[in-house]
């Protein structure tokens, strides 16, 4: 047994607290949890049922913390883990979770079972067990300061060509702004056009805000991977940031994911509140909806549906402003049958798009999408993160899908009215 | 002098066994501790908490379509149990005489019948449920089995013994639920018990992101 492996071990059973006891003790083994993953449902495969992707988990569980297993231990009847049970599992506990949090959704005795899978990647990322594509995910974040070894200066570039595209200046490291903004480097390197949406809905809103050379990286991979020590660094970067310019808010990018880190991770690894407050985008854009702060031109009479990305809704709390905010661009919004804080997945979270060993079994994930887009016979699907629109994307693409993507943001800028006669006008 | 036994010392230890039993097993958990939640919430973790363990009685959507099954078997056979429990007369009369001191409503003969069967329906389906199902055939194990040919037992020797009156069926259901007492702790069984923790705790964490969960 490799010494690295019993610090793995040693970190899996740190994770167990009362909430995962709880949780094992009350699993009925009822198998409903399978029918809400999308990893199950469309691949049949009982080895996907969530629960059962906690089997490392759940050995440990039982003989640390339960009196039939300490008996069995004691008189050796219970074998500890091997190095074969994390190999055997590490498929189940990456590859095949997105993170999506359905799961806990419908348990009928009430188990966190997506918190349950976070944790158990304590574990197996300590022991050295992860997939190599989040582990260079880790790794860049750490080192360059964006898993997809996204450079200031590219930011910077990227920001030079926003400016030059809406004759706006994007504030950098302006102290004391209202607003500091995070992205996702996939929004920087692939959809840049978020950026530009930001800079001109700002605008018109008239919002004082800030981008820091120092973070602009919301997301977090060492969550994704399930290395708290990783994760703390790389939040506590955009903290420092945020604080040394004293802004009173830090501003989310769309993708979901980086929400639940900066928002309801970030303190806890950092074991401290913050002295700032986090906002969505989206509830930051609904609030200036309200407000007056912005108006819309008029609304798109293309029939539209939604695809909540899981972080935002279900894992998040924000479930209502991008409604509204559709709502008020859109004449046709029609909903998906599962939506809110009980839509489907795109197959891509949880560190599952940066894990190229799990294409094939995401993309046959993306089957529950493909049929639940269908269902609506809408071909414009909204969304509200980068990671969930590349997903989209491929998916569509791989299906040979009549469906085009956007994001809302962006779409929220198309039908903003930005000059600012017109705007006091319409006020 | 079995007879004996079973009346008397047997009974008082599997319920000792399974009184410090529960409570080490919910100790167990309580130690395991919870952090405090640094993160500024949107909601109230007690409402949530609250909420949850209410809220998962009744069944979200995909479990309606697709757990049908276990669905109506399992709230037959809980309700059926829980009716034979706590309002079938020879219960009422046993907890009135050795536990609480006072009686309640009890069920006539028909609905206790009808409470069986009910109870036995639900039960045999989830158990042939669990055979058959891949999903729950994987999941499952010795103790989900045993847990259930036990309570499967303890229901058809009450029930025999109530329709015959005969002592010895009497005594055989008395040890049966001996045996189910003592087994109890250490099984599955005390999600009977820890249901309201699980759904608590994730509740509260729900709740506090402002998700209805
Ligand atoms: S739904 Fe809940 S109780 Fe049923 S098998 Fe899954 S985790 Fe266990
Ligand atoms: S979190 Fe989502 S992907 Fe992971 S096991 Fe649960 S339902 Fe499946």
């Amino acid at each position: 047994m490799s010494e690295q492996f019993e610090l793995g071990v040693a970190e899996l059973g740190k994770q167990i607290d009362a909430r995962i006891s709880s949780y094992f003790s009350s699993c009925v083994h009822c198998g409903l949890c399978a029918e809400a993953c999308l990893f199950y449902t469309e691949t049949g495969d009982p080895r996907y049922t969530p629960i059962y992707k906690l089997e490392p988990m759940k050995k440990l569980w039982r003989q640390e913390h339960t009196i039939r297993g300490k008996l069995a231990k004691a008189l050796g009847l219970s074998k500890p883990l091997q190095e074969k049970d994390f190999a055997d599992w590490e498929e189940l506990v990456y590859d095949s979770c997105t993170l999506c949090g359905r799961c806990s959704m419908v348990c009928p005795v009430g188990n966190d079972i997506t918190y349950m899978i976070s944790k158990e990647r304590e574990g197996f990322s300590r022991a050295g067990y992860a997939p190599e594509g989040l582990k260079g995910a880790t790794q860049r974040a750490l080192e360059i300061g964006s898993p997809m070894g996204v450079t200031l200066k590219t930011v910077l570039a990227t920001l030079a060509h926003v400016e030059k595209d809406t004759g706006l200046s994007v504030p950098v490291d302006q102290q004391g702004a209202d607003y500091m903004t995070l992205f996702s480097s996939m929004e920087v390197v692939n959809f840049p056009e978020y950026i530009e949406s930001i800079a001109r809905i700002f605008d018109a809103a008239g919002v004082s805000w800030t981008i820091s050379s120092k973070a602009f990286e919301a997301t977090n991979s060492g969550i994704q991977i399930g290395n708290s020590d990783n994760a703390a660094e790389i939040v506590g970067r955009v903290v420092t940031a945020a604080e040394e310019l004293g802004v009173k808010y830090v501003i989310s990018p769309e993708c979901g994911h980086a929400y639940t880190s900066i928002r309801w991770a970030g303190p806890n690894l950092i074991g401290r509140p913050y002295r700032f407050k986090v906002i969505h985008i989206l509830e930051l854009l609904d609030q200036l909806k309200q407000e007056g702060r912005i108006r819309f031109s008029g609304k798109t009479d293309e029939p539209v549906t939604f695809h909540d990305p899981c972080q935002i809704v279900r894992r998040g709390g924000v479930v209502q402003p991008q409604r509204d905010l559709l709502n008020g661009i859109a004449e046709n919004f029609v909903e998906m049958t599962d939506h809110g804080v009980m839509n489907w997945c795109c197959g891509g979270g949880g560190g599952v798009s940066a894990n190229e060993r799990a294409d094939e079994l995401r993309i046959k994930a993306f089957d529950r999408k493909r049929k639940q887009i269908e269902e609506t016979g809408v071909n414009t699907v909204v969304t509200a993160c980068a990671n969930c629109r590349m997903m989209l994307e491929d998916g569509i693409e791989e299906n040979e899908m009549e469906t085009t993507v956007i994001g809302l943001t962006e779409l929220i800028a198309d039908y903003l009215v930005t000059d600012a006669k017109e705007q006091s006008e319409v006020r | 002098m079995i007879a004996q036994l079973i009346d008397g010392p047997l009974w008082y230890f599997s319920l000792t066994v399974f009184v410090l039993g529960v409570l080490w097993r919910l100790f167990m958990i309580l130690r395991a501790g919870v952090k405090k939640d640094l993160a500024v919430p949107r909601d109230g973790s007690g409402a949530g908490a609250l909420r949850a363990i209410f809220s998962r009685f009744v069944p979200e959507r995909t479990v309606r379509r697709h757990g049908k099954v276990q669905l109506i078997a399992g709230y037959m056979f809980h309700l059926g149990l829980f009716a034979l429990l706590f309002l079938a007369r020879p219960h009422v009369d046993f907890f009135a005489e050795r536990m609480t001191g006072f009686g309640w409503w009890s069920m006539p003969y028909w609905a206790f019948i009808v409470a069986a069967e009910i109870a036995f329906a639900g039960l045999i389906m989830l158990w042939l449920y669990r055979l058959l199902n891949p999903v729950t055939r994987l999941l499952s194990s010795a103790d989900d089995y045993v847990g259930t040919v036990l309570v499967f037992l303890v229901m058809l020797s009450g029930c025999l013994a109530l329709a015959q009156s005969v002592e010895a069926l009497r005594l055989t259901h008395l040890l049966l639920v001996e045996m189910l007492l003592i087994y109890f702790p250490f099984s599955s069984l005390m999600h009977a018990f820890t249901f309201a923790f699980s759904r608590g705790y994730t509740g509260a964490t729900m709740g506090r992101k402002g998700i209805r969960a």
